[in-house]
């Protein structure tokens, strides 16, 4: 039986005194490769959140590989949501991907050789080696995605969450990163917010459906009722030539 | 020109200058990028709090002043959390009550109080040797909690949540930055004065951030502007007789809209 790596029981989110999450269970086991989709304001974002650590719920409980997230050490690889397109920041490339490699024992202490290297290791996987001493804010939006799942990749997590990490246009770029997740999976359990359901009927183990409650059956289906809850509406996909159907047929 | 240096009051004047620009060049960087100017010159203003508590107590006001804007920057923190009110309303309010606070004191005080408007506008003509040694020490710290906390400060101003993920002691850091910024602001009341202060924490980043690409270089290129506008603004203002801070402001604005155009075409043109 493999290791839980994320497991939230009863978790509830209120905003404002607005309900953003209810009752969320969800269990995610060691090197499972986990698709969440939803509408938008579903609350995906919020999720990934609580998992990483960074919104306390107002109800229930998180853990991530057994422990409540703001007691994980470096477990966890964060690659947030590309909403700051007008970052001008005086830091190149390679800055930016080393503060992937911070944590509270090097505190205070220079970045060691060690760090280096898993910092440009990050960046080769990424296939950003040679833009290393660009500045962070030259960059196209999808490299500076990029860039930003290189510094998730420098921690070296055991859990990496990423929020909507495909929106550049190139989708053969797209398609390459799905690969990569995929070999990926091997050493690290993932979780990824996406629109992009084609590729996650192609790629990931699992998907959820989201929109404020969770519906997930810890498989790759998604059954029409799961669908007509999240969405609210009958939504045909037609995923042609894929080798597996999302959708049961109906 | 020279002969002018064997006045102990300019020697002071040039002391004071080149160690309030060593700490508006590292601090300016930091407020620049984390876009806390407004907290700043809350700070800065709240300042003047402290000033006038100095004055009241028979207290050197610089003192008073740093313990005053440390116990604002890092309040206006908490408050804004703990009360949920708005950052920006806090910092306003904040603001407003240090100028009061500073005037009902300054009132209190028997007898005339001196320097007042020297505080307000800066008088980098009249600072005393003993804050030249405050000045000094504040540096010091100044460049070795910066020294140490380059990585994480780095961190946390360009990607704060990404920070939090890290486990980083992210809101002490803040605070930590937040009283930098404090002492900062006290060295540069001595050189511009309350009202003015807000020109050199930023105009000298500002201006470094558009020819240089790293934090650290970026530091290094405010500090020497900072340098530069403050003789330079001392000496014109000692040719022109107008007064010292704000002749220094106005040559570091005109600076800056000539680099914003001058950066503005050159982003064009790549």
């Amino acid at each position: 039986m493999p290791n839980l790596a994320v497991e939230l029981e009863r978790v509830s989110v209120y905003l404002d005194s607005k309900s953003v999450l209810e009752d969320i269970n969800l269990k995610v086991l060691e090197n499972d490769f986990l698709g969440i989709i939803g509408p938008n304001g579903g609350g995906k974002t919020t999720l990934l959140k609580v998992i990483a650590g960074l919104l306390k719920p107002t109800t229930g409980s998180v853990k991530v590989y057994g422990k409540p997230p703001s007691k994980t050490g470096n477990v966890i690889g964060y690659v947030p949501q590309m909403n700051r397109p007008d970052l001008n920041f005086p830091a190149t490339v390679l800055d930016v991907v080393l503060t992937g490699r911070l944590n509270r024992s090097n505190l205070t202490k220079p970045y060691s050789e060690a760090d280096k290297k898993a910092a440009l290791e990050a960046l080769k996987a990424m296939g950003l080696e040679g833009l290393k001493d660009e500045l962070i804010g030259k960059l196209s939006g999808g490299q500076r995605q990029r860039v930003f799942i290189a510094r998730a990749l420098a921690t070296e997590p055991k859990l990496l969450l990423l929020d909507e990490p495909t929106l550049s246009v190139d989708r053969r770029l797209d398609t390459r990163f799905w690969e990569f997740l995929n070999e990926l999976k091997n050493k690290m359990t993932i979780i990824v917010v996406t629109h992009d359901i084609s590729a996650l009927s192609k790629y990931v183990d699992k998907i959820a459906c989201l929109n404020r409650r969770l519906y997930y059956n810890e498989s790759k289906q998604i059954t029409q009722e799961m669908w007509m809850e999240a969405y609210q509406c009958p939504v045909d996909i037609i995923a042609h030539g894929l080798p597996h159907r999302v959708i049961e047929d109906h | 020109m020279l002969e002018l240096l064997q006045y102990e009051f300019l020697r002071n004047a040039i002391y004071s200058a080149l160690l309030a620009s060593i700490a508006c060049g590292i601090i300016g960087v930091y407020v620049v990028v984390n876009r806390i100017v407004f907290l700043s010159d809350g700070i800065s203003h709240a300042a003047f709090g402290g000033i006038g508590l100095g004055y009241f107590l028979g207290l050197n006001p610089i003192y008073s002043a740093i313990a005053f804007s440390i116990a604002v920057a890092v309040g206006v923190g908490a408050t804004s959390k703990k009360l949920g009110a708005r950052e920006d309303t806090v910092i306003g309010v904040i603001w407003a009550v240090g100028m009061a606070v500073g005037i009902v004191f300054i009132r209190l005080t028997p007898g005339y109080v001196p320097d007042l408007f020297s505080y307000l506008f800066g008088n980098i003509l009249t600072v005393p040797r003993s804050d030249l040694i405050v000045m000094l020490v504040l540096d010091l710290i100044l460049v070795l909690t910066v020294g140490f906390l380059f990585k994480e400060l780095l961190a946390i101003s360009f990607d704060r949540e990404f920070a939090q993920t890290l486990r980083l002691p992210v809101n002490l850091i803040y605070y930590i930055l937040l009283t930098l910024v404090a002492f900062t602001v006290v060295m540069l009341i001595r050189v511009v004065g309350v009202i003015l202060v807000m020109a050199l924490l930023t105009i000298p980043a500002a201006v470094s951030e558009i020819f240089t690409k790293r934090l650290l270089h970026m530091m290094f290129g405010a500090a020497a502007l900072s340098l530069l506008f403050t003789l330079l603004g001392l000496w014109l203002s000692y040719v022109t007789n107008l007064p010292s801070g704000a002749t220094i402001v106005i040559l570091a604005a005109a600076v800056f809209f000539v680099t914003m155009l001058y950066g503005r075409g050159r982003r064009r043109l790549s």
